[in-house]
């Protein structure tokens, strides 16, 4: 992790997606072709299960506009939110990482 | 009410969403669809000899109409096979439709006889892709799928379909509909204004085209706006036809093997007018040199194309022909002025090639003289190296839609299955493919399908015995080490095209090039034509790989 991607500054995105077993695949297939960093990942189904939430940690200032265009030409991505100055979710789950 | 099977369901909205003809190829995960088939006779199976020859016959079907276009594979090595056209079809937005078979859904991720996992093989290839779980999610998907395909910015699709599935049966009230393109967003006025404004302000401005004008039917209006403007327009390989040679404005393909004044217009303009087109590094050589002065409106359908690898001073995100159409009012009429007299000046020192040393037997002289004979109707393929090249540079193209060729994967065996496809669609139209024999070699097997369905379709072959673009590319920048891109060993392709069924000629047997040139062309139905080409013959200008495109290798020049 470079040194300006503390924490707190790494911009955070939540997507809402369609629920189905090949949507992981699309989005981590996404970043990994495109060579755009992601620190961390976190994904839910939400309440009935047809759709999924999913937390995106993207180490990508610079080119997060195109991060986002590109994750919303995924058919299932149904919806993308950017939090610009991270999210508690991770802070949340940070107790569950420590060696 | 009417009760059916999953692959009945399937064949029957093809059909209702306008598929006629479908290329393919059967095996024990799709049977079930051929047997749909053989009750079905409105719509005419293409059966190829290799599934990417399918592929490639459905994009030749697609690429010249315009609409979505089907193929069939079995599971496994018939999917991975057909995988090739479908990268083919996304690298240059084609929208095909690929429908696999898979082994039942109970034997999924069991390693099961010819198992493959094309859901996740196909998905960095494909604008979306499926795997049916159920018979019911036919009725979902098989719109979904077309309306994909076809909206926005357009692009392959692949569904694949378990055995089961086809077998299942379903009853249905009526057949899913085709649902209406989405309506694409469009600019804004206030950016339009500012776009007109940068235009009507410009001192130097370049219109700058490609395939997005062909998808979205931009031809006259894109050429409608250049001429009001009085904009030199460039093309990539996949906007050519936007403007024809002849005409004022044109100024030819831009980039690795444009002419030079082509790009040296490019590197003084101070306006780039970019439209439907994605910054390609064949196009733009190394882009942080690639218009250096110029400000840069771009106007595409696909937001993340707008900045994706060159900053825009202004994006314009719609359909292109809606755009330059709202754009047209705004924009002043402009007269040949200094700049324009610049770039004509510029075409006169540096043209496309010398009349002096044009030579009939040189690939230029038979690429026009093949243009001449076939006629302007005619729809031209490619394959890929410096013939495709060549062509790129002389042939007459003057309307889009008329060569066909594979821009974005430079797919070698493209051209002979993309004219198959292409001859499918316009029975009326004369189709002609410039091959090399590197390329036909890759896709030969099709000769038998356009020898049994008998189109129209001369293929041409300029034989350097060699896989020449890649030979160039050593004799350039690799000092003369011509490893593994000669062939020592000769065949007869005129024999193997007679073994197929076609008529043949070579041009090696003959020495009255034009009078051969004339007949083949001319005679009824398929024909293969080889002409063997000196190996030494290049493609110039070129710009080195990587290097910006003010650095042009070659091109003789020097002439009275
Ligand atoms: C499927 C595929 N494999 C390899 C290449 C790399 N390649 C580009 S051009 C070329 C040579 C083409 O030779 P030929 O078809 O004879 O055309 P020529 O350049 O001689 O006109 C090769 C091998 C490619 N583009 N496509």
């Amino acid at each position: 992790m470079s040194a300006h991607n503390t924490v707190e500054n790494v911009a955070v995105l939540e997507l809402m997606v369609r629920n189905h077993p090949g949507v992981m695949s699309h989005v981590c297939g996404l970043f990994s072709r495109r060579a755009y960093n992601v620190e961390g990942i976190v994904c839910l189904p939400v309440d009935d299960g047809g759709q999924s939430r999913i937390f995106l940690k993207v180490g990508e200032e610079e080119r997060l506009d195109q991060v986002v265009k590109q994750l919303e030409k995924l058919s299932d991505v149904l919806h993308v939110n950017r939090h610009q100055d991270g999210h508690p979710v991770f802070a949340d789950l940070q107790q569950y990482f420590h060696a | 009410m009417e009760e059916m099977t999953g692959a009945q369901l399937i064949i029957r909205t093809l059909h209702k969403f306008g598929i006629t003809t479908i290329a393919g190829i059967p095996g024990g995960a799709n049977l079930p669809l051929y047997d749909a088939l053989h009750q079905f006779p409105e719509i005419r199976h293409i059966l190829a000899r290799h599934e990417q020859g399918a592929g490639f016959i459905a994009q030749g079907m697609a690429r010249s109409s315009g609409k979505p276009a089907v193929c069939f594979a079995t599971s496994g090595p018939g999917a991975t096979n057909i995988l090739t056209a479908i990268a083919d079809a996304y690298l240059d937005s084609t929208p095909v439709i690929c429908i696999t078979g898979q082994v039942p859904l109970s034997m999924i991720g069991t390693d099961a006889f010819q198992e493959v996992d094309v859901y996740g093989l196909s998905i960095p290839i494909t604008k979306c892709n499926y795997l049916v779980r159920s018979v019911e999610e036919l009725l979902r998907i098989l719109p979904e799928a077309f309306h994909a395909a076809t909206s926005g910015r357009p692009g392959p699709v692949l569904i694949d379909i378990p055995k089961d599935v086809q077998l299942a049966h379903i009853t249905v009230d009526r057949l899913p509909d085709l649902p209406e393109p989405t309506r694409p967003s469009a600019p804004s006025e206030t950016d339009l204004h500012t776009a007109a404004q940068m235009i009507n302000q410009a001192e130097r401005p370049v219109f700058y085209v490609g395939g997005g004008i062909v998808h979205s039917c931009a031809g006259k209006a894109a050429r409608r706006f250049a001429e009001k403007a009085c904009l030199p327009t460039a093309m990539t390989l996949m906007g050519l036809g936007v403007l024809p040679p002849e005409h004022d404005l044109y100024m030819g393909m831009l980039g690795m093997h444009a002419a030079r004044s082509t790009n040296i217009m490019l590197d003084e303009c101070d306006l780039l007018i970019a439209a439907g087109v994605r910054f390609d590094d064949r196009a733009t050589g190394k882009i942080s040199a690639f218009c250096p002065d110029a400000k840069i409106v771009h106007i595409d359908i696909d937001p993340a194309e707008i900045s994706k690898l060159k900053q825009a001073h202004l994006g314009l995100v719609g359909d292109i022909r809606a755009t330059l159409e709202q754009l047209f009012p705004l924009i002043a009429e402009r007269q040949i002025n200094g700049w324009n007299k610049r770039v004509r000046n510029l075409r006169a020192e540096y043209p496309f090639f010398c009349d002096e040393n044009f030579d009939f037997a040189s690939p230029y002289g038979i690429i026009m003289r093949a243009a001449e004979i076939v006629g302007d109707r005619a729809i031209v393929t490619t394959d890929v190296g410096k013939h495709q090249m060549w062509t790129a540079q002389v042939y007459p193209v003057n309307r889009t839609r008329q060569l066909l060729t594979s821009g974005g994967l430079g797919t070698m065996g493209f051209g002979l299955p993309a004219a198959i496809g292409a001859a499918l669609q316009n029975p009326d139209r004369p189709v002609i493919c410039f091959s090399g024999d590197g390329s036909i070699m890759m896709n030969i097997q099709e000769l038998a399908t356009l020898a049994e369905h008998n189109l129209n379709v001369k293929v041409v072959v300029l034989n350097n015995q060699s896989l020449g673009l890649v030979r160039q590319q050593q004799k350039l920048f690799y000092e003369g080490h011509y490893v593994a891109s000669e062939y020592n060993h000769t065949v007869d392709l005129a024999a193997i095209a007679r073994g197929f069924g076609l008529k043949s000629f070579d041009g090696s047997t003959s020495m009255l090039l034009d009078e051969l040139l004339s007949v083949a062309l001319q005679s009824e139905g398929p024909a293969l034509i080889t002409i063997p080409i000196d190996i030494e013959e290049d493609v110039y200008p070129m710009v080195p790989p990587g290097a910006a495109n003010s650095v042009m290798i070659g091109g003789k020049y020097e002439c009275a």
